[in-house]
């Protein structure tokens, strides 16, 4: 897509690969709707994965597969074939949540694979159904950053002001009945509406990133940046604040290597969120357990 | 009155509090009570009264009804007859009043949020809005100073040990000042050395702060010398007064229709022998429960 483009390709000077990256208004689209989605993924997937909600995150990031080509099937815009179908998603996976205590969560999980299954089961159905030419159909599961409008450019920023002031004003209450929900249902917090109410947001988070990153790697976005930040630092503000960098960090990264370097965005932006991931965990298992890398002859020299 | 030597301790400290009749309503207060749970009752006419101040125990076999009392407190569960009062008002209207802390919640190594952080939430977690106060850090510190755990308030909640996490959950029970404290099994699964210390801070909290507090406890033996009354449950009733009193092998006997032992040890724990099972008789007891 790129290869007729004048790219002079990366180089060390970061203002001229700037200016490079900003040269086109697609790149621009995509750098802004990857933001968006950085911040919006960023703050859902921090309560996601504090929450271990991160297969209830999956299952609804797959659910945009049947969302996308239903709507195709009727003839209906793609977003609303993804905020309906991640919308339902996310009532059934919350409902199925019981009186949201800790027993539940077996069946909650049960639940949320058969979602799953039967979503992807009927993404391909409608597949099927549809007579016409579909052309690139693989962009619905792994992305179309490069083809991104201003409409939806405009449509995501929507979205993310939403979901931060969702965020805004439940994040208090939704972050006790995580941590305690014994302790915060005797406070006074409506844990199960608390826990509904977040499980829409991450439906609609991930049917806006979806249409970005595709069903299949949204994930990247929502819980890699959280995961890490975790790992990082246990102060809730700066663990916040971390995960929403690292996730445009990611983002930017992953779009720039694969406007100089021509494979897919999917490709670049997971393999960097991994790699962050990865250090992180590492650098952490070295801090908490400093002879895990020494080794046992360590352990023997210094008995005494 | 023909009180053990080994809990003279407990007598004392409950003489103490009864000779001076200052408050007149009764923290926690049951009339006649019956709790009834899928259709069966679990304990009836059970009458008692906790003054304020007092440090006082729940006791009884697994399955007697004890955290079921917490529950009927809480106002999470209804009387099937009598009544319930806490602070003078109808169970579940006071509970900015009550701390609680339920039955041993374990944070693993993956939850990484500072214990600090977990003691603010006692304060304004059930607030809505962005938590943009500055004044919660003085009484966060006060009160984690109280539980004595300012050395790893700041480290993360998944890799304190069981009776550090513990200290740290008394201390976000504490933090909105509360009149009562209700704990349940807050003992339970902490070694020796922790069970003893967080009973004695417990009773200094309860001393100190003028907190009622009122815990179930599977073994009374680590707050024995604290205790200024005892609720014994046991077969579908309940046994009230001080430790002393009520942990007798004729009080138990006499509550359980069987005899009761109770052994007292050189080293002042008591040992109840031949309780019976609680939950086959409950069974045994009550045909009708086959609507559950």
């Amino acid at each position: 897509m790129t290869s007729h483009l004048p790219i002079a390709g990366l180089s060390v000077d970061l203002i001229s690969d700037f200016r490079q990256l900003t040269a086109f208004p697609f790149m621009v689209n995509a750098l802004e709707a990857g933001t968006v989605v950085a911040i919006m993924a960023g703050v859902v997937g921090w309560f996601m994965v504090l929450r271990r909600e991160s297969f209830a995150g999956h299952s609804l990031s797959v659910m945009a597969f049947p969302g996308a080509t239903f709507a195709l099937l009727l003839g209906l815009s793609a977003a609303v074939g993804y905020y309906t179908f991640c919308g339902a998603g996310a009532l059934v996976i919350g409902a199925s949540a019981g009186a949201g205590t800790r027993r539940h969560r077996g069946e909650e999980s049960a639940v949320t694979g058969a979602v799953q299954a039967f979503g992807l089961a009927c993404g391909f159905l409608f597949l099927s159904l549809y007579q016409g030419v579909l052309a690139g159909y693989e962009n619905l599961l792994f992305g179309d950053f490069l083809g991104i409008t201003r409409g939806q450019v405009l449509t995501l920023a929507i979205v993310c002001v939403l979901t931060l002031g969702f965020f805004a004003v439940v994040g208090r209450p939704l972050l006790f009945a995580s941590l305690d929900e014994p302790v915060a249902r005797a406070s006074g917090v409506p844990v199960r509406r608390v826990s509904l109410a977040f499980m829409l947001a991450l439906g609609f988070t991930v049917a806006a990133t979806a249409q970005i990153t595709g069903a299949l790697l949204v994930f990247a976005l929502l819980i890699a940046p959280a995961a890490t930040a975790q790992l990082i630092t246990p102060r809730v503000g700066a663990s916040l604040v971390l995960t929403v960098l690292l996730g445009m960090a990611i983002t930017w990264a992953g779009l720039a290597l694969a406007y100089f370097y021509n494979y897919p965005v999917g490709f670049y932006l997971t393999a960097v969120a991994f790699s962050v991931y990865l250090i992180a965990r590492l650098a952490r298992a070295a801090i908490d357990h400093p002879t895990l890398l020494h080794g046992r002859s360590r352990a023997v020299e210094t008995p005494a | 009155m023909s009180s053990p030597p080994t809990i003279d301790a407990a007598r004392v400290a409950h003489d103490r509090k009864s000779g001076s009749p200052g408050s007149s309503v009764p923290v926690v207060r049951l009339q006649g009570a019956q709790a009834r749970i899928g259709g069966r009752a679990v304990w009836s006419d059970v009458d008692f009264a906790i003054a304020e101040g007092e440090f006082a125990a729940i006791l009884g076999p697994n399955g007697s009804g004890k955290t079921t009392l917490l529950r009927v407190l809480l106002g999470e569960l209804p009387l099937a007859a009598g009544t319930a009062s806490v602070l003078g008002r109808a169970p579940g209207a006071v509970s900015r009043q009550i701390g609680y802390l339920p039955q041993r919640r374990h944070f693993d190594a993956t939850i990484r949020i500072r214990g600090i952080d977990l003691v603010r939430l006692g304060l304004d977690g059930a607030r809505w809005g962005l938590p943009l106060r500055r004044s919660w850090r003085e009484r966060v510190e006060e009160v984690i100073d109280l539980v004595g755990a300012g050395e790893y308030a700041s480290r993360p909640i998944g890799r304190l040990s069981g009776g550090e996490q513990q200290r740290l959950l008394i201390a976000q029970a504490l933090i909105s000042r509360p009149k009562v404290l209700i704990l349940d099994e807050p003992l339970d699964s902490l070694d020796l050395p922790n069970q003893t210390s967080v009973a004695s801070l417990l009773s200094r909290i309860c001393r100190q702060q003028g907190v009622t507090v009122l815990l179930v406890a599977h073994d009374v033996n680590p707050l024995l010398t604290y205790l200024d009354r005892v609720v014994y449950f046991g077969a579908g009733r309940a046994a009230v007064g001080t430790p002393h009193e009520v942990i007798t092998a004729d009080t138990l006997s006499r509550l359980y229709g069987v005899p009761i032992e109770v052994l007292h040890a050189a080293d002042g724990r008591l040992v109840v022998v031949g309780l019976p099972e609680a939950p086959a008789r409950h069974s045994d007891r009550h045909e009708h429960h086959d609507h559950d």
